[in-house]
């Protein structure tokens, strides 16, 4: 693409990364205990951190998938208004992501893969998530998902919100749904910053390349997984069921793996993403300058 | 208190010029401190490292100083001519790719992160120093491959890790690029961990967002130049999301020893010799 001649270009296409966000944030799109229900049998949840308190925007469990056992934990949001207030709006605070990884270890002692759901706005900006150490608490978790020596398979159902997301997407495998967004920053929150101008969000979302075929493109997710005609929110058992056939394909895949060979393969996926480099003229580095 | 002051520093009335041509001759010779707002000669600062030499408020400074500061004496550098390709073909107000032309232009660099080898008090240790100069030191692909290789010469040379982050977070022009380095530099820093390496993160201002949600995090010891803001969040998207003021001193590095995110404040003049320090307790004195 030539950035020099904007003139030339044909009439707008429709914005289908900002249809997409739309999509992602359907107010009935398929949420992770909506996939639960569906896909594994004898779910119990497992509460808390064992530190500070439990976060109702993570849910963490463990459970039967196809007579399997699966240890589950996925972000989510509510339904309807007083469930969206305790769930956070699917923001998780520092407990929702220690909990997260403590239950993950307890999977990795006992031999069991991990499936984790992505689908989060963000991890939550507020005071408290701060003076608990938001950071510290996402950073711990990639570092320690990265040790785990059992299948880790990570898809994204709705909104992938950066960080906040990431801290349960270090998968050997990491799918998205075919409707769902994954990003540095929220389109709004992007225009706000760089356009100076949160209207502009269509814009960003479409600069950001944020949907599942941008990011399969760009070589940082394993897979998409399709939806049903019109989007998840149209058909949720439809949508489990294709949701259901990538799990257990990817399990049998990974199964063949050993401890050592899944952190191996796992550290060499993430180790190769984003090496889009040029050679900078060197201008700026010659002896003399 | 009087209601006039005397200016009585013997320093300052040696420097100040002759009437006339006062205001020609001061241009860029004195400074403001924002932290005491008193006025400072710009060569006082610079011998202190830009640390205010009336309050000891620390002021940003560049890679190449860091790594002075930092180092006995020259370092090889590596990946220096490391540039991001653009890969989204990201354009905003502004494409990319003139952003960072600008910003090479400006800072000397490729990228927003100097990767070196060099030694400290005697001992050899790999040093990365990001540039907040340079798209706010913002991580991109470049910035985390650096790192990672920078880790992973740590890991085969068996040498200490040391980081200075200054930097906004992830790189928004490369997006989801920037934030899978978060998991490419955390993974490998696993890698460091199981090789019991020692890492020492030093955190200034500014330390946000993806950074912080990494690397930044994750030292055996994490510590911090005073005052530097340091957080997830940045304070303004926490104040729309509250609706409310934040308060005094929230995310400043007091802010987070306090809350037991830090394991040390160290001033600017110190970090040398307390890094050396904390180098011999992990790996024991320099061969």
């Amino acid at each position: 693409m030539d950035p020099e001649t904007p003139e030339q270009t044909p009439p707008e296409p429709p914005n289908l990364a900002w249809q997409r966000v739309l999509l992602a944030r359907h107010p009935k799109r398929p949420h992770t205990l909506d996939y639960i229900e569906r896909l594994i049998t004898d779910f119990h949840e497992i509460h808390g951190d064992r530190l500070f308190a439990d976060d109702a925007a993570i849910v963490c469990g463990i459970g039967f998938f196809e007579s399997r056992p699966v240890m589950l934990v996925g972000e989510q949001k509510g339904r309807d208004t007083k469930d969206k207030l305790h769930r956070n709006f699917g923001m998780p605070k520092p407990e929702g992501y220690r909990k997260a990884i403590r239950v993950m270890q307890i999977a990795a002692k006992f031999g069991r893969p991990v499936i984790t759901f992505l689908d989060t706005p963000g991890a939550y900006p507020g005071i408290d998530a701060e003076e608990r150490g938001q950071a510290e608490a996402i950073a711990r978790n990639l570092r320690e998902m990265a040790r785990l020596e059992i299948p880790v398979i990570s898809i994204c159902i709705g909104e992938g919100g950066s960080g906040g997301a990431l801290a349960l997407g270090v998968g050997n495998q990491v799918f998205m749904m075919e409707n769902s967004v994954y990003s540095v920053i929220s389109p709004e929150s992007c225009a706000a910053i760089i356009w100076r101008d949160s209207a502009k969000a269509e814009q960003a979302a479409a600069a950001l390349r944020l949907t599942a075929e941008d990011l399969l493109h760009l070589g940082l997710i394993d897979g998409v997984i399709p939806e049903p005609p019109g989007g998840a929110q149209e058909n949720t058992d439809a949508a489990a069921e294709l949701v259901r056939k990538k799990i257990r394909d990817s399990l049998e895949e990974l199964g063949r793996l050993s401890g050592a060979e899944l952190v191996e393969q796992r550290y060499k996926k993430f180790r190769r993403m984003g090496n889009f480099f040029t050679t900078h003229a060197g201008r700026t580095l010659v002896a003399g300058d | 208190m009087s209601w006039f002051k005397r200016e009585n520093n013997p320093e300052k009335k040696a420097q100040k010029p002759e009437k006339g041509q006062r205001k020609v001759k001061t241009e860029g010779l004195w400074l403001k401190c924002e932290g005491c707002k008193e006025i400072i000669w710009k060569k006082d600062l610079e011998d202190s490292h830009n640390v205010c030499p009336k309050c000891g408020s620390h002021f940003r400074i560049d890679a190449v100083a860091r790594l002075q500061l930092l180092l006995d004496g020259p370092y090889q550098q590596f990946d220096t001519d490391l540039a991001s390709a653009d890969p989204l073909e990201f354009v905003d107000q502004r494409s990319y790719r003139e952003r960072l032309a600008t910003a090479q232009e400006a800072t000397s660099l490729a990228d927003a992160l100097i990767s070196a080898a060099g030694t400290l008090e005697g001992r050899k240790v790999q040093i990365c120093a990001m540039e907040p100069k340079f798209i706010g030191g913002s991580m991109g692909g470049v910035m985390g491959e650096k790192i990672t290789r920078a880790i992973e010469r740590s890991i085969t040379t068996r040498q200490p890790l040391i980081i200075i982050s200054a930097s906004g977070g992830a790189r928004m022009q490369e997006g989801a690029i920037s934030l899978m380095q978060l998991a490419k530099i955390s993974s490998a820093l696993m890698h460091l961990d199981e090789a019991r390496v020692p890492y020492i993160s030093v955190l200034t201002d500014p330390t946000t967002g993806g950074v912080t949600a990494s690397l930044a995090m994750l030292g055996d010891l994490n510590i911090a130049e005073p005052g530097a803001l340091i957080g997830f969040a940045g304070p303004r998207v926490i104040e729309q999301t509250i609706r409310q003021k934040l308060p005094e001193g929230f995310q400043r590095s007091e802010f987070l020893l306090k809350h037991g995110m830090l394991d040390a404040i160290v001033p600017r003049l110190q970090l040398k010799s307390y890094i050396s320090q904390a180098l011999t307790f992990f790996s024991g004195p320099v061969q």
